[in-house]
């Protein structure tokens, strides 16, 4: 959403703008120590465990780190398909 | 009443640090308060030059920890500014001929007799670093509005967190005006945002400063210099007045450009 602003406004495109965007992404990895990889990884494991209680849209989840002050969240968005259907 | 110890550190090397020390001592001292500074950087010894009394070293920081002089012996008194002293490192050793503890024990004694006891550290997160900040009753994080400059400063200031001598505070040093208005040097709000930690100064880039440190008479005393400015701003907060953030541009749209390019000052 506000991505869509900043490239109106040719926000984007300005140094400034890549910096504090890669410095993001890697004050979270090196608070954290988790890749990429790692991530992918454990959303795989994740949707494993949880599809066995219930029925989930593999595709549609979400895991991410959000960042709260000085602390870091491990968000994860598991849509869920509604009762798992018998037989 | 006892003194306060208040460490100057950085991840990255060469943020200001040591110019930083100097004239916070400069600016404290000036102010009536009694100020020693001590040069914890040994075997690459600095802050004796930027205050300009390197002619007048005899004892070192080892020399006081390996018990060769007294305290009193090792603290260079500066002449100039009453008030001011200096401890400077050794430059013939390395940074084991120091432990944290000797460290501890030194800003005791010191304490009881200086109104604030400043730690110019070394870069990085060796044994320097612990040294520095072991006696610290507050940490100054020095960072330049840079990638890699912030990013080392994070790291900084998690170990500071882990140490429980957090919650560290933030100068950001040399931010050029024109930069940040093009878009081109990451903001102040940025970077105060990515750390999460709070802002007591900002500094900006200035000539002077290498003047200065040429001359090895600190910046403070420089009334026209924008940076000398900051410094002493900062010196005030930290004796508890609340001076606003110097202004130093944000990097605005397109509207206060358009205003500057009518009012002549868009070159
Ligand atoms: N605000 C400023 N404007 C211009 N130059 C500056 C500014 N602050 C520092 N400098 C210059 O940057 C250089 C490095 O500064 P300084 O020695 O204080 O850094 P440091 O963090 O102590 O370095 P080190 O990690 O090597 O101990 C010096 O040449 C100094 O004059
Ligand atoms: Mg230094």
């Amino acid at each position: 959403m506000g991505g869509f602003m900043d490239r109106l406004t040719g926000k984007s495109r300005k140094s400034a703008y890549q910096a504090k965007e890669r410095l993001q992404l890697v004050l979270i990895h090196d608070r954290t120590n988790l890749s990429q990889s790692v991530l992918e990884t454990m959303k795989d494991e994740i949707i494993e465990v949880i599809s066995r209680h219930i029925d989930i849209a593999p595709d549609e989840v979400r895991i991410e780190i959000n960042k709260d002050g000085r602390q870091q969240r491990l968000i994860a968005d598991i849509p869920i398909r509604g009762p798992k259907r018998r037989g | 009443m006892a003194g306060k110890v208040v460490t100057i550190t950085s991840g990255k090397g060469g943020v200001g640090k040591t110019t930083i020390t100097a004239n916070l001592g400069a600016a404290l001292a000036s102010r009536g308060q009694r100020v020693v500074c001590i040069d914890a950087d040994i075997g690459l010894r600095n802050l004796d030059v930027v205050l300009g009394l390197e002619n007048r070293i005899v004892y070192d920081l080892v020399d006081v920890v390996e018990g060769r002089c007294r305290l009193r012996q090792a603290m260079i008194r500066d002449k100039r500014i009453e008030g001011l002293a200096l401890i400077p490192a050794a430059q013939t050793r390395d940074k084991t001929a120091v432990s944290p503890s000797d460290m501890v024990r030194l800003c005791e004694e010191l304490r009881q007799e200086q109104d604030w006891v400043l730690i110019d550290s070394p870069a990085g997160i060796e044994r320097g670093f612990r040294n520095a900040i072991a006696p610290a009753d507050m940490v100054l994080v020095v960072t330049n509005p840079e990638v890699s400059a912030v990013r080392d400063a994070d790291r900084i200031i998690g170990i500071v967190e882990a140490e429980e001598k957090g919650p560290a505070q933030l100068i950001i040093n040399r931010i050029d005006p024109e930069k940040v208005q093009r878009g081109d040097m990451i903001t102040t709000e940025d970077i105060v945002e990515l750390l999460a930690i709070h802002l007591i100064g900002i500094i900006p880039e200035d000539d002077n400063v290498i003047v200065s440190t040429n001359r090895g008479t600190p910046i403070v005393l420089d009334g026209r210099s924008k940076a000398g400015k900051a410094l002493r701003n900062i010196a005030g907060r930290l004796l508890g007045e609340e001076i606003p953030l110097m202004d130093l541009g944000r990097q605005d749209g397109f509207f206060s450009q358009l205003g500057r390019l009518f009012s002549g000052g868009g070159r």
